[in-house]
């Protein structure tokens, strides 16, 4: 390759480099955050989760339409991706999975159905023709539950509607900064609520069953926002890993280049000392 | 006097936590007063605000129904919203009640109009806290 050329390729990796790494820094900032989110969710879940269960568990009468299995004609599927992409394997992960689940699973159309949560996920159904029954995009990095409440409780309500009969959610559980596991998750009807410790026995003010109708959308829907802070995290260390990997890429890159870009102007200086000896050479 | 601990807590984090000497709320079935020693009860909360009080002090939360936990030294608020009075946004509020009034009065779909129902129920509270009418 001539000078100039790899001259210009040094550069044109020195300002990508420049990107990414700074995008890197961006993601760092933005996980740091997200973890702070999920962490500020904890206690309200729970919570949450412990009163459920003292519930559900303490009450032999206390019955409801989302703690018990149906027949089912129409599975619901609750996917979470994200807006943008350069975040490594984040979002083909939970895609591909969530495709081939549906096409082991059903025959036709009419038994599924899709609620998405990122542009990605909605792009990616849309393409293959699948039915989306509602979607969410720009739900911005830190998503407050105020954002998330509107499409939570259309998905819960869909439902107790009998829109469909069982609801997975998939998404990717955050790990650690360089780890996130793929998961499936059965959300409705609720099945395995786990007691964190043997709590005390409420009394019901008015009823079990009133409460257990006011409660349980609510802990589906916090159940998702959880999933959804969830995924957040995992997607700026995705994109954070992503970005380191690529700086560290274009920086292995920008070495090499600049190897034989040494190694060419060296021969150049060379060959041009070569051609003036000869030519003095010539002159005597 | 025996004091109980007291958190509320919301999705977004919690929104207060400290000690009082009584705690009172608006249960759908009715007004809660809440002194420690209490049984343990569960009971859900409508639109209102909870009044922590405690060295002659009352702290006033706008919560957006949800739940209150009850047991004898401590009580838990879970809301899927909740402010204290001084940090509420009126010029917000007021927005988000206007948005609600047009919703209702386009009326499309019995779930929408519930929906702005409660989203106008929720800004009356919090405009009505703020201004001190409750």
């Amino acid at each position: 390759m001539a000078l100039r050329d790899l001259k210009a390729r040094i550069d044109a990796t020195k300002k990508t480099m420049q990107i990414t790494k700074a995008m890197e820094m961006v993601s760092a900032a933005a996980l740091n955050r997200a973890e702070n989110n999920a962490k500020s969710f904890v206690p309200y879940m729970d919570k949450m989760q412990e009163v459920v269960a003292s519930i559900a568990t303490g009450s032999k009468s206390a019955r409801h339409p989302m703690l018990e299995t149906r027949p089912v004609k129409k599975t619901g599927y609750f996917v979470i991706t994200s807006d943008r992409g350069l975040a490594g394997a984040y979002n083909a992960n939970v895609l591909r999975h969530v495709y081939r689940t549906i096409q082991e699973r059903h025959k036709s159309e009419n038994e599924y159905a899709i609620i998405v949560v990122g542009k990605v996920g909605v792009n990616f159904f849309k393409h293959r023709n699948m039915p989306i029954l509602d979607s969410i995009t720009g739900i911005g990095d830190q998503p407050s539950f105020a954002v998330i409440k509107n499409i939570a409780s259309k998905t819960v309500g869909l439902y107790a509607d009998g829109t469909f009969d069982e609801l997975y959610m998939y998404y990717n559980h955050f790990v650690s900064a360089i780890q996130s596991d793929l998961t499936e998750k059965k959300l409705l009807p609720i099945s395995d609520i786990e007691s964190p410790k043997a709590t005390a026995a409420y009394e019901y003010e008015p009823s079990e069953e009133e409460i257990l109708e006011e409660l349980l959308p609510q802990y589906a829907e916090s159940l998702i926002y959880g999933a959804i802070l969830d995924g957040k995290a995992a997607e700026h260390a995705s994109r954070m890993t992503a970005m380191k990997n690529a700086t560290d890429n274009a920086n292995e890159l920008i070495g090499n280049l600049t190897l034989s870009y040494n190694r060419e102007r060296q021969a150049a200086i060379t060959q041009e000392i070569t051609e003036i000896v000869g030519g003095a050479a010539a002159l005597e | 006097m025996r004091t109980l601990e007291v958190s509320i807590v919301t999705p977004d984090g919690p929104v207060f936590e400290g000690n009082a000497e009584m705690v009172s709320a608006k249960a759908k079935s009715g007004e809660l007063g809440i002194l420690a020693g209490h049984v343990p009860l569960v009971a859900p909360l409508t639109i209102s605000a909870v009044r922590v009080k405690n060295d002659g002090k009352t702290q006033t939360v706008a919560v957006s129904g949800g739940f209150i936990e009850v047991r004898p030294e401590k009580v838990t608020v879970l809301a899927q919203a909740a402010e204290k009075v001084e940090d509420i946004d009126v010029e917000r509020a007021r927005a988000a009640k206007e948005r609600a009034e047009r919703r209702l009065n386009n009326n499309q779909g019995e779930i929408d109009a519930k929906r702005a129902e409660y989203a106008l129920k929720r800004a009356i509270n919090r405009i009505d806290l703020a201004e001190g009418r409750r």
